[in-house]
């Protein structure tokens, strides 16, 4: 099954920190995929933080239309930046013609928008983007978003690495939080955005498992939000149960575990807050997960959790020196990036906690 | 020669013939004190017997008058084939049989001018059934593991009462960030899905009544299984009403209003609110027809609940006076609502046709959040009385409308609102846990079940046309009855531990399809879990084909 990881640091910190953590799980991933979402950038993208930027994988015709939109909607490109890739023959990779990050100032009629109207039209751009370069796999937008790169790649993650000259560490390319995937392509013929992790306004999330309660979550959701739509894995519906319960409804993260993992009627019984327990399960009953899964998520102000079905049926470990915090599917990851931390202090998380690291590296463990 | 009455009635125009072995009946009479149809009576027949009296044959004859038992060619009187004298008879002398050329339906009309009445089964179309297509064909293995039946914990309970979608929840944030509730919902019970259906106390014998009311609060009490149980039309004897079993009982409200009265009468008295209130609009047996109560079932007991003197009850086909769903079932729910205060959820049954995803469409965008349930009723569900050709020709099977109600709900984003309930035929086989099963994942929140009740006591009718005659008031069983004498065959208590019993297996098999899906909680709306070998139906109900 797919390997998901995430690294969060006081410091900037290179995604072949990321390949690594990912490379030594490498038995239990088929090599089909490798994905990361990078937040938080130093690098050539530090001085652009607030700013939205675009993360593309297109041919070139992709790239003409994203061009038309972004013109059309009077975005100005302030910076762009195409990695050197490395187009040696042999190498195990779908790749695209084009990889574009290119960062935007807001149109000028925006000069004074709110912060949410902001953040609509940034979600709304990427949604007519996607729909624009959608025929013929023209091109793909992965995020649009302040302080946002998103990489997505079908292959060996190896050479995905090599491809992209993402093996050798420098200081151009770098994050605070970075998650990835390698991905196992069990049941979906391979689609782009299928890789996790996926995005939407901020919100970032992968899992590692299978969602049985897909079905109930896609008809859900589908009706709950425009952005809410590709469903091209049955664990994107993570994602939009997260934005939905945090952003939409505004409701801080603890509930969240209460919306996918409800506790049984015979506990919420007894708690004091039965009242609203009990309501949050009545109305989003459809959004509930009862399946084998572990979620890795990041809010939009870098908080990274993570959390587990009401079975504990998937790992996850999370490992922390002083200066990083280490989320991983097995403990063989963190043992690359952090071999000498004190492994005693190691957590597994169970069934009904969420494990929060803010962004002073606190970490902490919430009770559902 | 003596006339030939060819247009009498003959015992094979009826549905169901006598056969009678005269050389093992001993003429102990048991059949004929069993049989409540009388159907048969003691006859004497002049019979030919050839004997010899002397060592080499010398046969004389002789004539003799000897009682035998015979079946009664009357059309009042037919034999229902019930069985009860096969039962009784302690030498195996007599059984009935199917008449596969039974001219009844001819034969009654033109001797009474009136169409043939029974107890509601429909018996016309009886086939392999939609839900028997259907299996559970996502089963976990390795990487999604199925549970363990018997260890884990498994949450079967169904909301009954109108559930508001998540962003109009009162609540408001404490300091701590804790949400914090502020002002009204609606009630919601949370139930064990299966719901002990709608029949009336007046259709049931009080002992059958007891019976039922007893297993629903030893499964609540003793068993922790939260089940309720619906009265029908007709409310209920004073003294429950003013119990604390109360809690256990959705009360009916349905178009005669019969008991209503009296339940209003008692409110003041009551020590606990009911479970709920169900507004029945349409029943899917008879769909468009009202619930008949015959005058011979109109005890004294029943004129006392039902307010109205001995005389043919009928309940009318709908309210009248309610024309709109919009006006009047606004109306009904508000006035429902306000009279327990909006404490108690208030839900609508209505008949499987083919406006009843209108119906529920409208009622989904309910302004008033005051619609606490949607209870679907089926073609082959239905144990009150009826016309043979309201049984038989009218109605709609409440499958595949059920799944077009929760797909409307969820083509507009609100599944689980109004919690769906469904039935018609369910448990039909036998097993109610598989069907419920199937109901949950094609869209209903839970079940309601009748017949299968009183399949569970004794009821010796089927879908076949046996016995169904729990319209005449002489269910030889003494389940549908208001007689005395017959109302004595049933043994409560028994009656009692038997849908106990069947309760606690259902539920165990519950959760043996659970388990292998990998749920512990209800497979509402998990239509990927089902799997239709038959194209049709795996279009129809939009689930995966298999072959
Ligand atoms: S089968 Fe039933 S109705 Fe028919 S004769 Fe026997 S007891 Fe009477
Ligand atoms: S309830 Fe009584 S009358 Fe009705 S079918 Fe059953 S046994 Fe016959």
């Amino acid at each position: 099954m797919c390997r998901i990881g995430a690294i969060k640091s006081r410091h900037y910190v290179h995604p072949s920190q990321a390949l690594l953590l990912m490379q030594s799980q490498q038995k239990g991933h088929d090599n089909s995929g490798f994905a990361m979402v990078m937040q938080d950038l130093g690098g050539i993208f530090e001085n652009y933080k607030h700013l939205p930027t675009l993360s593309l994988a297109c041919t070139d015709e992709g790239l003409q239309i994203a061009k038309a939109i972004m013109d059309a909607r009077g975005f100005r490109m302030v910076h762009e930046w195409e990695p050197q890739t490395n187009r040696q023959p042999g190498l195990d990779i779908q790749a695209m013609p084009h990889y574009v990050f290119q960062t935007f100032d807001y149109p000028e009629t925006y000069a004074d928008a709110s912060q949410k109207d902001k953040e609509e039209l940034l979600l709304d751009t990427r949604l007519e983007l996607r729909a624009g370069m959608e025929e013929d796999c023209k091109g793909f937008a992965y995020s649009f978003w302040p302080d946002v790169v998103t990489l997505k790649e079908i292959g060996d993650p190896r050479d995905i690495g090599t491809f992209f000259n993402i093996w050798e560490a420098d200081d151009k390319f770098t994050a605070k939080v970075i998650t990835a995937q390698c991905r196992q392509n069990t049941n979906y013929a391979i689609v782009r955005y299928a890789a996790h992790p996926f995005f939407i306004q901020g919100y970032t999330a992968l899992a590692n498992g299978e969602n049985t309660f897909y079905q109930k979550n896609k008809e859900f959701q589908q009706n709950l939000h425009r952005g809410y739509i590709g469903f091209e894995s049955d664990s994107q519906c993570f994602l939009y149960t997260l934005h939905h319960v945090h952003h939409e409804l505004g409701w801080p993260l603890p509930y969240y575990k209460h919306v996918i993992t409800p506790l049984p009627f015979e506990d919420v019984v007894k708690r004091e807050d039965q009242q609203q327990l009990l309501a949050l399960r009545q109305s989003l009953a459809h959004l509930e997960i009862n399946g084998p899964n572990t979620i890795i998520g990041v809010l939009p102000d870098n908080t990274m959790f993570t959390c587990c079905d009401a079975k504990k049926l998937r790992p996850v470990v999370v490992g922390r020196d002083e200066d990083t915090v280490v989320l991983s599917s097995e403990v063989c990851g963190i043992n690359e990036i952090l071999p000498n931390r004190n492994w005693e202090t190691d957590i597994y998380p169970n069934e009904r906690e969420i494990v929060v690291i803010d962004n002073n590296l606190e970490v902490q463990r919430w009770k559902q | 020669m003596e006339t030939v009455k060819i247009n009498d009635i003959a015992c094979n125009d009826l549905p169901w013939k006598i056969q009678y072995h005269p050389e093992r009946c001993t003429l102990c009479g048991s059949c004929i004190a069993a049989c409540t149809f009388d159907a048969i009576g003691p006859k004497m027949e002049r019979r030919r017997i050839t004997f010899t009296e002397s060592a080499t044959p010398e046969p004389k004859t002789r004539f003799t008058a000897q009682p035998v038992i015979a079946q009664a060619n009357k059309i009042k009187n037919f034999c229902r084939g019930c069985g009860v004298c096969e039962r009784v008879c302690p030498n195996n002398a007599i059984s009935s049989s199917r008449n596969p050329d039974s001219r009844f339906n001819v034969v009654y009309a033109t001797s009474t001018g009136t169409g043939p009445k029974r107890g509601g089964r429909n018996n016309l179309e009886v086939q392999a059934r939609t839900l028997d297509t259907l299996r559970v064909g996502r089963i976990s293995q390795m990487t999604d593991p199925s549970l363990d039946a018997q260890r884990h914990v498994f949450d079967c309970l169904a909301p009954l009462g109108r559930i508001l979608p998540a962003n109009s929840l009162p609540f408001d944030q404490a300091a701590d960030g804790n949400l914090v509730q502020k002002g009204h919902t609606p009630p919601v019970h949370w139930i064990y899905p299966v719901i002990i259906g709608d029949m009336s106390i007046g259709a049931l014998s009080w002992r059958m009544w007891e019976a039922i009311a007893m297993a629903v609060a030893y499964l609540n009490e003793e068993c922790g299984l939260p089940v309720r149980m619906c009265s029908g039309e007709g409310g209920m004897p004073v003294r429950l009403l003013k119990s604390r079993y109360l809690k256990y009982m959705i009360l009916q409200i349905a178009s005669g209003h019969f008991g209503w009265n009296r339940i209003i009468q008692a409110m003041p008295d009551m020590v606990e609110d009911p479970a709920g209130i169900l507004i029945k609009i349409g029943q899917g047996a008879k769909p468009g027809d009202g619930g008949l109560l015959m005058a011979a079932k109109v005890a004294e007991h029943i004129q006392a609940i039902r307010g109205v003197p001995k005389a043919d009850l009928l309940s009318p086909p709908n309210h009248q006076g309610l024309y709109s769903i919009e006006e009047s079932v606004q109306k009904m729910f508000l006035s429902f609502n306000a009279a327990f205060k909006f404490r108690v959820p208030v839900a609508i049954k209505v008949a499987a046709s083919a406006t009843s995803v209108s119906v529920f469409n409208n009622l989904v965008r309910d302004p008033y959040n005051i619609v606490g349930g949607f209870f679907l009723d089926g073609i082959d569900g239905g144990t009150g009385a009826a016309h043979d050709i309201s049984l038989d020709h009218t109605g709609h099977p409440s499958v595949s409308k059920l799944r077009d109600c929760y797909l409307a709900a969820v083509a507009q984003g609100r599944q689980g609102q109004i919690p769906l309930w469904a039935a018609g035929g369910l448990g039909k086989t036998g097993n109610l846990a598989a069907d419920a099963f199937k109901m949950m994942c094609l869209g209903a929140n839970g079940v309601f079940t009748g017949k299968l009740i009183l399949q569970m006591a004794g009821c010796l009718g089927n879908d076949h046309s046996r016995c169904n005659a729990c319209n005449t008031g002489l269910c030889p069983v003494g389940i549908t009855t208001q007689q005395p004498v017959l109302v004595k065959r049933l043994d409560p208590e028994r009656v009692a531990e038997n849908i106990v019993n069947y309760f606690l297996a259902m539920d165990v098999e519950l959760r043996k399809l659970m388990a292998p899906i990998g749920n512990s909680s209800l497979p509402i709306g998990r239509s990927d879990c089902l799997v239709s070998s038959d194209k049709a139906v795996a279009d129809r109900l939009q689930v995966q084909y298999v072959c």
